[in-house]
């Protein structure tokens, strides 16, 4: 589903020339489960962006279904966004002045859906996450966990293909955080291909595949062990 | 994203910032209501004073003595002549072929009083033409009787405010009153009919013209009216009029003839100039509210970085981006103007209650206008804040590090 070639990002920080990412490749199957870890710096983050489509690569190329990305305008790649990936935040970013299903029905009012077609979508996410006794109450009014469960339900109320999170459970505390992965692996296990940025050890290892990132490259990945050093140039 | 949707996101947005919002709203009716209210009040001075003048038929000329040699701007109101404009000019043009009615006017202020009331009223001299001329009607009584122009008659009619100020509740017909050493009897009272250009003719007392003279012991015109039997010779007749003047007062063209149409006109262009002024004044308050706008916005899209960035990521088009922004914006406008319009209506309304006699109406041109204008004003203002936004990196605003965490 997912294909990267020789893909660098690098960025002007004064006259210094940072490469967060540098000729990375890299394929993701549909479905598939990767954990992305690394020290800060390693540059996670920024492919997660890049794999997000919020950032574009300095050179090489993304390709998503088959699909260049590189040529796409913003617009392009809003739609993407929309139709194919759902993010989850370590710091939620949820809207507080909306309840929790209105952040959930959010990408939804974004997409210009009717109010009829959009309430039953809510309402089975709303059920699946639990949430449907919480739906009325603002980000404010609820656990960190039920505040990441709401931005896992806005995450996947477009019915995305991929999801993507960066640190999930950064903000959680144990009990949350188990609570939060399992769901998301539950996900998983419904067809989602997700992808969790992750310096926590023991979340990044639940992970069918893992990924481990340093300066920029990806020093190992489980399913190809040679991946660090071929791509070394 | 659905026009309802755009209403509702904002609506909770407006909510939500309650001050913000009130202020916002507050500047946008106020600029409105400085146009509704200022154009409010030069429409209706200007209809009263068209309203004045209207009040005169159109085939009325109003003669001055001294001439006027400039042309343009408000005819002399009050003329200079050296040569006294007399009852016996009027009863020449009378004689004239197109003039159907002359009524000569002195007029001043006099001490009028009956018994141990006294008030000081604006004081006619004039005849019973000048009921007709003036659209002077008689509630009690009859008007003036018809007599030669220099024979006097002790006679009055008067306005129903003198009425009520000298007699009270009692009866007024019939009674006499007392103006220096002259003495009238009450014909008739006035229909209550409100100011006239000046003189408030519920004030006033009308006595014949001959008296009048006696009265103020002047023999010379204020002015004269005169009524032309058809309008089509009226270049034609005001010239004979001159003409004869001329003839009258040895060779010197000496007197001003105002047809109301001149007059109207020369009104109209300085009122309506006015007017004009007085809504560009508005208007300035209006670009003040505008900047505000502007500023509130370019606050609300630093302070809303991060929802900007989550938008983005949710896959929202720069084009819908800018459309929330511009959408809140229009929203505050239409809503302030809204207030601004019904708010300055209501103040009209006062003043129409306080000056029954001033139209005090702002015409729809400005009430339309002036929610265009904020709605304008407020997108044209809103449109480089909801351009910033729409064209964010979403990567960087969902990174904006200034912002404290949702």
């Amino acid at each position: 589903m997912i294909e990267l070639r020789q893909l660098c990002r690098s960025f002007q920080i004064g006259d210094q020339c940072v490469h967060a990412l540098e000729h990375i490749d890299l394929k993701i199957e549909r479905g598939e489960y990767l954990s992305v870890m690394g020290p800060s710096g390693s540059g996670k983050s920024t492919l997660l962006n890049i794999l997000g489509l919020l950032d574009t690569p300095s050179c090489g190329e993304y390709l998503l279904n088959q699909a260049a990305t590189s040529q796409l305008s913003e617009e392009g790649r809003a739609t993407l966004r929309r139709e194919h990936i759902g993010f989850v935040f370590q710091s939620y970013h949820l809207i507080p002045r909306l309840t929790a299903r209105e952040n959930i029905e959010l990408p939804l009012i974004l997409a210009g859906m009717a109010p009829k077609q959009r309430k039953p979508l809510v309402d089975k996410v709303l059920t699946r996450l639990a949430l449907t006794d919480r739906a009325a109450h603002a980000p404010n009014q609820l656990s960190g966990g039920q505040r990441q469960r709401v931005a896992i339900g806005r995450a996947i109320v477009m019915k995305p293909q991929l999801l993507l999170a960066d640190e999930p459970t950064g903000n959680l505390d144990s009990v949350s955080g188990r609570e939060v992965i399992e769901l998301l692996e539950e996900l998983n296990d419904e067809g989602i291909t997700l992808l969790v940025v992750t310096h926590d050890q023991s979340i990044g290892e639940r992970a069918r595949r893992e990924l481990k990132m340093i300066d920029g490259r990806i020093a190992s990945d489980s399913a190809n062990n040679t991946v660090a050093t071929s791509t070394a140039p | 994203m659905r026009t309802a949707d755009f209403i509702a996101f904002n609506l909770k947005l407006i909510e939500r910032q309650r001050l913000r919002s009130a202020m916002l709203l507050a500047a946008i009716a106020i600029s409105v209501m400085a146009i509704n209210l200022l154009t409010g009040i030069g429409e209706g001075g200007k209809q009263f004073v068209l309203g004045e003048f209207n009040l005169l038929g159109k085939n009325v000329l109003i003669m001055l003595p001294g001439k006027k040699e400039t042309t343009g701007g408000i005819p002399p109101l009050t003329g200079e002549a050296t040569r006294d404009l007399t009852l016996r000019d009027a009863e020449a043009i009378a004689r004239l072929g197109n003039v159907s009615a002359v009524a000569p006017l002195i007029a001043g202020k006099m001490e009028i009083s009956h018994d141990k009331l006294s008030r000081e009223a604006f004081t006619i001299g004039s005849n019973r033409a000048f009921f007709d001329i003036r659209q002077l009607e008689v509630a009690q009584g009859k008007a003036l009787p018809q007599l030669p122009f220099e024979q006097s008659q002790a006679v009055c009619v008067i306005g129903s405010k003198l009425r009520k100020a000298l007699f009270g509740t009692k009866p007024a017909l019939g009674q006499w009153l007392r103006a220096s050493d002259n003495r009238f009897r009450v014909i008739g009272i006035l229909k209550d009919k409100g100011e006239g250009l000046g003189f408030d003719m519920n004030e006033a007392i009308i006595v014949p013209v001959a008296n009048a003279q006696a009265l103020f012991n002047q023999a010379g015109l204020f002015r004269v009216f005169i009524e032309l039997r058809s309008l089509d010779g009226l270049q034609k007749s005001q010239q004979r009029i001159i003409a004869l003047l001329k003839e009258r007062h040895e060779g010197e063209e000496d007197v001003t003839i105002i047809t109301q149409n001149s007059l109207l006109s020369a009104f109209e262009n300085i009122l309506n100039t006015l007017t004009l002024a007085v809504a560009g004044i508005a208007g300035i308050s209006m670009l003040v509210a505008g900047i505000l706008i502007m500023n509130v916005s370019l606050i609300a899209v630093s302070q809303r970085t991060r929802e900007i960035g989550l938008l983005k990521a949710l896959g929202c088009p720069a084009r819908t981006v800018a459309l929330i922004f511009l959408s809140e914006a229009s929203i505050m406008a239409l809503s302030g103007a809204l207030l601004g319009i019904v708010i300055s209506e209501l103040l009209l309304y006062v003043a129409r209650g306080l000056y029954p006699t001033i139209p005090f109406t702002t015409p729809l041109w400005a009430q339309l206008g002036s929610a265009l204008i904020a709605t304008a004003t407020a997108l044209l203002f809103a449109a480089i804040p909801a351009h910033k936004a729409a064209n964010m990196a979403p990567v960087d605003a969902l990174l904006d590090k200034k912002a404290r965490q949702a």
